[in-house]
C-alpha cells in the first residue's frame, strides 16, 4: 500500500518504537520564543541536563514584545525580564537568537520560513500551537507544550505516537475575491473546532496546489483550529523556489539533491487516510466568524445561525449578536492585520491594493503589523507604507501584537475588532474584547467603511 | 512529577464546551518565568469581573463545590499550547479534569504535569454534571491502575483510556526525559544513519 506524505516524513524520524508504547521521534528544527521556553531552560539546568543540539535551535522574540518604539527599552518589568532571560539562555547555550531590532526579527512562523530554516520533510516544533503552518512547505510541524520543550531541549527527540491521517480536499475555481484564509475558515466552519482532534491533515486539490507559499501558510497556520496538531501541503514547484536561495536553504548542489529528494514525497495514488473530507472550490465565498470559537464562521452575506446549545448562546451572548441576524453593516472600531496567520508581504499586497486611493473611516483604528522586520522593510520597499500612510492606516513594528494581546496592543472590552488573526476567543484580544475572524481583504474593507460590508458584492 | 494511582474527592462541575486555553489562563499572565503561581489566574476572566470583584456566578466560586476534580464540557483545552493552563489547574489544587473530550496538545501537557485527563462517553459526563448540581458532595473515585472512574453512592461508573507508557509514567511520577536522555546512544547512532 502506498504512503502518504506524512507517513514519509514521520517514517523517516522514527528513532525507535517502545513496545505498545508510543516512538522515539527525531526533531530537526526546534524553533523557540520567549514565552514557553524559560520554564524548560531552567529545568534542564536543575536537573543538570546539557541542551544537546544547540545548532538545531533558532530563538526570536515576538510574543511580548512592542510594537511601537522598539528601540528603547521596554517599559513592562516582566516583559523586559522575560526577553532578557531570552537572551542569557541563549547566549549561555549557544543558540542562535534574533532578538527584538534584529534583521531577522519577526513572528516564529513568520521568520523561520523567511530564513529558509523551514524545508521539506522535516520535523520541527515549537512550544507555540500555530506551529503547524510549517506544513505548507511538506514539513511535520507541530505546537508542543513546555514540557516537551524541555524533552528536545534535552534528546532533539519526543515521545510520540502516531497521529491518525486526515486529507481536505478542495478542487474548482475559488471566486473573486475569496483568498485562502477564506478558504481555511470555510473548512473550519464545515467540519468544527476538533474534528480534527487526534489528525493529521493535508490538504490537496488543485486550490491549494495554484496557492502561493503564503496562502499555503495561512491554511496550514489554523489546522490546529480544526483541532488537527498540524497540517501539510505535498511540496512543488513553488515550495522549491521559495525556498532556493535562502539564508539557511541547502546551496548549489546539495539543492539540486534536496529537491530530488523532496519530489519523492508526495502521497502516492494508493495511499489511503483514515478520514477524507471534500468541498467545491466554487461554494466558498468571503468569509466571517460570529462567535468566541474559529468554527463559528459563516460566509459573509449569510446570517447567524440558530442553535440551542446553551454553549452556543454563550457564545452568541459575549458577542451581543443575535441567532438569525446578519453581520452586514454592523459598525466597526478596530481593524487588526497581523499575526501568524496573515502577516507576511502578500497580505499587505492585497489590503494596499484595494485601500490605494481610499480612506479609512473616521472612527475606526487600524493597525498593521508586519509579521517581521523584513516584512516591514518590504512594505517600505514597495511603497505600500505611503498607501497606508495616506489612508490613515498605522503601520507599526513586527510581532504578535493584539493576536493576543500580551503587549499593549489591546482591543478595549466591548469593542468590536475585525481582526486577520486566528481566534476569536473571549478576550483574546483584551479583556471583554469581540473579535471577528476574516480575510486581509475583508478587515481592509471594513476599516474604509467603518462597518462590516458585503465584499463580494462590490468586487463583483 | 507526583505520583498518581488513586483519588477520592468531590468534584466542581463546569458545564462549558470548548473551554480554550486562553480560558484557563489569559495571555496576559504568560509573562512569568517560572511553572509556580499561575492558579491565582486560573479562569481569571470568568472568576473574576473587570473591576475586581468576585463572579459568585462562576462554579469556582460557588460554596457548594468544592474538590480536586474538574468536571468539563466538550473539547476542553483546546487552542493554545501554553503548558501553563495545566500548570494553573495543578497549582489550583485540580488532580483530575473530566470531559467527554479533550484537544491533543493539552491532554499531552496534563500527563507531562501529573494531571489526569478522562475522558469519558457524553452519557456519563450529562449525568455526572447532572449529579453534581443536584447534589454538590458527591464523592467521586479515581483509580488509575484499574482506569475506572465511579461515583460513590450510586452505579455511575465507566472505564477509561490511556497510553500504557504514559500510566505507567503517572503511577511512578517518571517523565519523558528520563526515558529520552537514557536513549542518547540510540538517538546519535539515528543521527548517524539519517536518510533525509
Amino acid at each position: 500500500m502506498g504512503k502518504t506524505l506524512f507517513d514519509k516524513v514521520w517514517d523517516s524520524h522514527v528513532v525507535s518504537t517502545i513496545e505498545n508504547g508510543p516512538q522515539i521521534l527525531y526533531i530537526d528544527k526546534h524553533l523557540i520564543h520567549e514565552v514557553t521556553s524559560p520554564q524548560a531552560f531552567n529545568e534542564l539546568e536543575e536537573r543538570g541536563i546539557p541542551i544537546f543540539r544547540p545548532n538545531q535551535i533558532v530563538a526570536t522574540a515576538d510574543h511580548n514584545t512592542p510594537t511601537l518604539h522598539q528601540d528603547k527599552p521596554i517599559k513592562d518589568a516582566l516583559s523586559r525580564n522575560q526577553l532578557e532571560q531570552l537572551s542569557e539562555n541563549c547566549k549561555k547555550n549557544n543558540i542562535t537568537l534574533y532578538e527584538l531590532g534584529h534583521k531577522y526579527n519577526g513572528i516564529v512562523h513568520v521568520m523561520a520560513p523567511e530564513l529558509g530554516v523551514t524545508q521539506p520533510g522535516l520535523t520541527m516544533v515549537c512550544g507555540d500551537s500555530h506551529t503547524s503552518t510549517h506544513g505548507a512547505f511538506g514539513a511535520i510541524a507541530f505546537g508542543i507544550g513546555t514540557s516537551q520543550v524541555a524533552q528536545v531541549f534535552a534528546s532533539q527527540c519526543l515521545l510520540l505516537t502516531k497521529p491518525k491521517s486526515l486529507r481536505v480536499t478542495v478542487n474548482g475555481q475559488l471566486k473573486n475575491g475569496v483568498l485562502p484564509k477564506d478558504v481555511i475558515l470555510y473548512i473550519i466552519s464545515k467540519l468544527g473546532t476538533n474534528s480534527g482532534t487526534g489528525y493529521f491533515c493535508e490538504y490537496a486539490g488543485n486550490v491549494f496546489e495554484e496557492m502561493s507559499m503564503e496562502g499555503r501558510m495561512t491554511v496550514c497556520n489554523m489546522s490546529i483550529e480544526m483541532g488537527a496538531r498540524g497540517g501539510m501541503i505535498a511540496p512543488d514547484e513553488t515550495t522549491f523556489n521559495y525556498v532556493k536561495g535562502r539564508k539557511f536553504a541547502p546551496q548549489g548542489e546539495d539543492f539540486e539533491k534536496k529537491v530530488a529528494y523532496w519530489k519523492t514525497l508526495p502521497t502516492d495514488d494508493d495511499a489511503t487516510f483514515d478520514k477524507e473530507y471534500s468541498f467545491d472550490a466554487a461554494d466558498i465565498e468571503p468569509m466571517i466568524t460570529y462567535g468566541t470559537n474559529p468554527g463559528m464562521g459563516i460566509k459573509i452575506s449569510e446570517n447567524i445561525p440558530t442553535d440551542e446549545n446553551p454553549s452556543f448562546k454563550k457564545s452568541l451572548s459575549y458577542m451581543n449578536f443575535e441567532a438569525g441576524e446578519s453581520l452586514i453593516n454592523k459598525p466597526i472600531n478596530f481593524v487588526f492585520i497581523g499575526s501568524c496567520t496573515n502577516s507576511r508581504i502578500e497580505d499587505f499586497r492585497v489590503a494596499a491594493d484595494y485601500i490605494k486611493g481610499k480612506k479609512k473611516a473616521a472612527n475606526v483604528t487600524a493597525w498593521l503589523v508586519p509579521g517581521s522586520k523584513q516584512v516591514e522593510t518590504q512594505i517600505i520597499d514597495e511603497g505600500l507604507k505611503t498607501i497606508f500612510d495616506d489612508a490613515g492606516f498605522e503601520l507599526r513594528q513586527p510581532g504578535c501584537s493584539a493576536c493576543l494581546a500580551m503587549n499593549d496592543d489591546k482591543i478595549p472590552q466591548g469593542e468590536y475588532c475585525v481582526s486577520t488573526s486566528n481566534r476569536n476567543f473571549e478576550g483574546r484580544q483584551g479583556q471583554g474584547s469581540r473579535t471577528i475572524l476574516a480575510s486581509p481583504l475583508v478587515a481592509a474593507a471594513t476599516a474604509v467603511e467603518g462597518k462590516i460590508i458585503d465584499i463580494s458584492k462590490q468586487l463583483n | 512529577m507526583e505520583k498518581f494511582t488513586t483519588l477520592q474527592s468531590r468534584a466542581i462541575p463546569l458545564h462549558i464546551e470548548n473551554v480554550d486555553t486562553d480560558q484557563i489562563i489569559p495571555a496576559r499572565f504568560l509573562k512569568a518565568t517560572d511553572r509556580k503561581g499561575f492558579g491565582d489566574n486560573l479562569f481569571r476572566d470568568w472568576r473574576y469581573h473587570k473591576d475586581g470583584s468576585v463572579n459568585t456566578d462562576f462554579a469556582l466560586n460557588d460554596s457548594k463545590y468544592s474538590g480536586k476534580i474538574l468536571v468539563a464540557g466538550d473539547n476542553f483545552g483546546c487552542g493554545s499550547s501554553r503548558e501553563h493552563a495545566a500548570w494553573s489547574l495543578t497549582d489550583y489544587g485540580f488532580k483530575v479534569v473530566v470531559s467527554s473530550f479533550f484537544a491533543d496538545i493539552f491532554k499531552g501537557n496534563a500527563l507531562n504535569n501529573g494531571l489526569l485527563p478522562i475522558q469519558v462517553s457524553e452519557e456519563f459526563l450529562s449525568d455526572l454534571l447532572d449529579l453534581l448540581v443536584s447534589k454538590p458532595e458527591t464523592e467521586i473515585v479515581v483509580n488509575l491502575e484499574s482506569q475506572t472512574i465511579s461515583v460513590k453512592g450510586s452505579d455511575l461508573q465507566e472505564d477509561f483510556e490511556i497510553d500504557a507508557y504514559k500510566k505507567t509514567c503517572m503511577i511512578n511520577g517518571y517523565d519523558d526525559i528520563d526515558y529520552l536522555v537514557n536513549n542518547k546512544e540510540q538517538i546519535e547512532a539515528f543521527e548517524a544513519q539519517k536518510i533525509y
